[in-house]
C-alpha cells in the first residue's frame, strides 16, 4: 500500500518535471491520491477531505524542493501531519479517588470485556487493589466471561447474576469496593448501538450514578466510515475521557482512529493487540500514522506470545 | 427518506435532457457510496457503470433513472444461487444433516447468528444440533449453550480448552444419530492474519469429513456490518483456507451501512445470505438486494 501510494505520487509529480517547487497543480493531483489512500484506510471521507486540504497548504507553505523521490517526500509530510493530528502528550488515566471508578463503554463486540480484564491486570501489576464489575446483564454468559478472565488474572469480579438492573449493580459494586478496600473499580458494560436510546440512557444513568473518574470508549480498529457517528453520540452522552483501540494485532489500517480523534478530540489511551490478557499497549501516534498510510508497523503489532 | 428524495431529486434535475451526468452529481453519489463503506475502487466502478448506462440508454422519467442507479449497484451483489433462495430455512431439498460451519474474525456476531439461525430452522420444525467448537474464548461454550436453551436446541460441547475438531466430529456424529436436519458449528473468532488459527479451520473441516464426506455443505463467513475496508481482506483470506459459500452481515440495526459487501460479493462471487438486525433471536433476515441498496441512500451522515 505504502509503495503503491508513493508510486502514484511519483507519477503525479513527474508531470511537472523541470519545476523545482511543489506547485498548486501537482499538489492537487497528489492530495487526491492521498485522500483515496486515507479513505481506503477507513478514515472518514469528510475528515480525509479536511486533512488533505490542510496538507496541501502545508506542502505549498513549505515550498519543498522536488527531489528525486517527491512521492516519498510528500508521504513524509503526510505522515508528520497525521502524527500531529493524533498526537499531543501521552495522557494516562485518572485513578485518583476512593475508589477510582473506570467505566468501559462501546459497541457490541468491540472488545470491552477483554480490555476490562487487561486493564485490571495492568493496574494489578502496579500493585493496586482492583475490582472488576460485570454490568452486562444482557449478553448470554457475559458475566461468566468476565469471571473467567478475573480468575485468570487473579482479580475479584463483582456480579449479581439475578439482578437485571445494571445501574444498581454498578452502584453496589462501588459500595462493595469501598467496604472491602479496593482502590479501583472497573465497570464492564454491555455493548450498545449509539442509536439505541434505551441502552444509551442506561449507560448515561450508570455514569451519573457512580460518577466515574475515567470513562473509556472502546472501538474496534476495523471500524469503517460509521466510526464518527458512533464516537460522536457516545461522547455527547458520556463525555468520555479517552479511547481504546482494539484488535490492532490484525492488518486493519485503523483510519477510524484518526476520524474519532478529529471528531471528539479525545486522546487514544490504550491499544489492544490480542486476545491474551497481556496484549495491551500504549498508543504511539507516529506508529498509527504510518499504519494508516500503509507503511507497516511491526513493532506494536506483534502479539506477545 | 428526506435525503433519499433530495439526492434523487438533485440527480434527476441535473440529468434532464442530458446524456451524461454532471460532476457535482457524481461527486455526491461518490460521497454516498464511500460513506457507506463501499470503498473507493468499487465506488469508481459503480460510477463508471452508471455513466456508461446513462450514455447508452435513454431514460424518460426520474423514476426510471432512480431504478437504473439502483439496478447498477444491485447488479454487483451476486444472487444467491442455491435452490433455497426464496426461503433459506427450508431443508427438504438439502443433504441431511445439512452441515453449516460458521467462521469470522473476533466479535463479529458468529455465535449470535448461530442462535438466530437455529431458531429459524427450529421454528419450521427442522431438527437442529449445535456444536460448540469455540473452546478458546472465555465462556464461549456457555454462551452457545445459553442460546441453545433459549431457542430450545441441543448443544454438543466438550467444555473449554478442548480440541475444536473433536467437538465438530461429535456434533456431526450426534446429528446423524438423532436424525437432525441441520447441524451448525460455532468456531472461535480468529483474525485472518493468524496462520495457525486459520489452518485450524482446515483441520476442523477435514475431521468433519470423516463423518460426512461432503461436509461442511455451507461455510458461512460472518462480517460485522460496521467494518470498513478490512472486510475485503477478511473475505480474501478466509476464502483461501476454506471455501466460503455465503456471507452473513451483522449489526445492520445501527447506522453503519455495510456497503463493503458490495465489492466483496462482486470480487469473490459470494452471495450475502443473511443480515443481522439486532441481538434477539428473531433479529435475522434473509438478505434482500433491493432493500439493501435502498438503505444505502437513507440517513446519509
Ligand atoms: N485478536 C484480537 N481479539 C480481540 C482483541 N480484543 C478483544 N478481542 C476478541 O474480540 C471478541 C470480542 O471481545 P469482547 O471483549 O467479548 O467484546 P465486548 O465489547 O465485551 O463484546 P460485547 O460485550 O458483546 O459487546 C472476543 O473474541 C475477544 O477475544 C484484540 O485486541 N485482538
Ligand atoms: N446490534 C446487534 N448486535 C449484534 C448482532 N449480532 C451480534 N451482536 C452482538 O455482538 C456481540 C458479539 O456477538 P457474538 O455472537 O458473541 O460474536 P462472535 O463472532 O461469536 O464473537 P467471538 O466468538 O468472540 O469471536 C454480542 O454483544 C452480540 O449480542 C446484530 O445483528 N445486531
Ligand atoms: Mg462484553
Ligand atoms: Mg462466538
Amino acid at each position: 500500500m505504502f509503495e503503491n501510494l508513493q508510486d502514484k505520487l511519483n507519477t503525479a509529480f513527474r508531470t511537472l518535471k523541470g519545476k523545482d517547487r511543489i506547485s498548486d497543480i501537482n499538489v492537487a493531483a497528489t492530495t487526491k491520491e492521498v485522500r483515496k489512500a486515507l479513505v481506503d484506510a477507513d478514515v472518514n471521507f469528510k475528515i480525509a477531505k479536511e486533512i488533505t486540504d490542510r496538507i496541501k497548504e502545508t506542502a505549498l507553505d513549505r515550498k519543498i524542493l522536488i527531489s528525486v523521490e517527491p512521492g516519498q517526500m510528500f508521504v513524509k509530510i503526510v505522515q508528520e501531519e497525521l502524527t500531529e493530528l493524533m498526537g499531543g502528550k501521552a495522557e494516562g488515566i485518572n485513578i485518583k479517588g476512593d475508589p477510582a471508578v473506570i467505566l468501559i463503554a462501546g459497541l457490541q463486540g468491540s472488545g470491552k470485556t477483554t480490555f476490562s480484564g487487561k486493564l485490571a491486570q495492568h493496574l494489578k501489576k502496579q500493585g493496586r487493589q482492583v475490582l472488576l464489575t460485570a454490568c452486562d446483564v444482557y449478553r448470554p454468559a457475559a458475566i461468566d466471561q468476565l469471571k473467567v478472565l478475573g480468575e485468570q488474572i487473579g482479580v475479584e469480579v463483582y456480579a449479581e447474576p439475578e439482578n437485571k438492573n445494571a445501574v444498581s449493580i454498578a452502584e453496589n459494586a462501588v459500595a462493595y469496593a469501598r467496604k472491602s478496600g479496593k482502590k479501583i473499580v472497573i465497570v464492564d458494560t454491555a455493548g450498545r448501538l449509539a442509536v439505541d436510546e434505551v441502552m444509551m440512557n442506561e449507560v448515561a444513568d450508570i455514569k451519573s450514578t457512580i460518577q466515574p473518574t475515567e470513562i473509556l470508549f472502546v472501538v474496534d480498529s476495523m471500524t469503517g466510515q460509521d466510526a464518527v457517528n458512533t464516537a460522536k453520540t457516545f461522547n455527547e452522552r458520556l463525555n468520555f475521557d479517552g479511547v481504546v483501540l482494539t484488535k490492532l494485532d490484525g492488518d486493519a489500517r485503523g483510519g477510524a482512529a484518526l476520524s474519532i480523534r478529529q471528531v471528539v478530540e479525545k486522546p487514544i489511551k490504550f491499544i489492544s493487540t490480542g486476545e491474551k490478557m497481556e496484549a495491551l499497549d500504549a498508543f504511539y501516534p507516529d506508529r498509527m500514522a504510518s499504519r494508516i498510510l500503509g507503511m507497516g508497523d511491526v513493532i506494536s503489532l506483534v502479539e506477545r506470545a | 427518506e428526506k435525503t433519499n428524495d433530495s439526492f434523487f431529486g438533485k440527480l434527476s434535475k441535473a440529468l434532464v435532457g442530458k446524456t451524461t451526468i454532471d460532476d457535482d452529481v457524481l461527486d455526491e453519489l461518490e460521497d454516498i457510496l464511500v460513506s457507506s463503506d463501499v470503498g473507493v475502487e468499487t465506488t469508481l466502478k459503480v460510477i463508471k457503470r452508471i455513466e456508461e448506462r446513462v450514455a447508452r440508454d435513454k431514460y424518460a422519467t426520474t423514476a426510471e433513472l432512480d431504478r437504473i442507479l439502483r439496478e447498477e449497484i444491485a447488479e454487483l451483489l451476486i444472487q444467491n444461487k442455491s435452490v433455497d433462495f426464496t426461503d433459506s430455512f427450508e431443508t427438504q431439498h438439502l443433504p441431511k444433516p445439512y452441515v453449516i460451519m460458521v467462521v469470522g474474525v473476533n466479535g463479529v456476531g458468529k455465535t449470535t447468528t448461530i442462535g438466530k439461525l437455529a431458531h429459524q430452522f427450529n421454528q419450521r420444525g427442522h431438527k437442529v444440533v449445535l456444536g460448540a467448537a469455540d473452546t478458546f474464548r472465555a465462556a464461549a461454550v456457555d454462551q452457545l449453550k445459553l442460546w441453545g436453551q433459549r431457542v430450545n436446541v441441543p448443544v454438543i460441547d466438550h467444555g473449554m480448552n478442548t480440541d475444536p475438531s473433536a467437538v465438530a466430529f461429535d456434533a456431526l456424529k450426534k446429528a446423524k444419530e438423532v436424525g437432525a436436519d441441520v447441524v451448525i458449528i460455532d468456531t472461535a473468532g480468529r483474525l485472518h492474519t493468524k496462520v495457525n488459527l486459520m489452518n485450524e479451520l482446515s483441520k476442523i473441516k477435514r475431521v468433519m469429513q470423516k463423518i460426512i464426506p461432503d461436509s461442511p455443505h455451507e461455510v458461512l463467513l460472518v462480517l460485522d456490518g460496521s467494518t470498513g475496508q478490512n472486510a475485503v481482506i477478511q473475505a480474501r483470506e478466509f476464502t483461501k483456507v476454506t471455501e466460503i459459500t455465503a456471507l452473513a452481515v451483522t449489526k445492520l440495526d445501527g447506522t453503519a451501512k455495510g456497503g463493503v459487501v458490495i465489492g466483496i460479493s462482486d470480487e469473490f462471487k459470494i452471495p450475502v445470505k443473511y443480515i443481522g438486525v439486532g441481538e434477539k433471536m428473531d433479529d435475522l433476515q434473509v438478505f434482500d438486494r433491493v432493500e439493501f441498496v435502498d438503505s444505502l441512500f437513507k440517513k446519509i451522515g
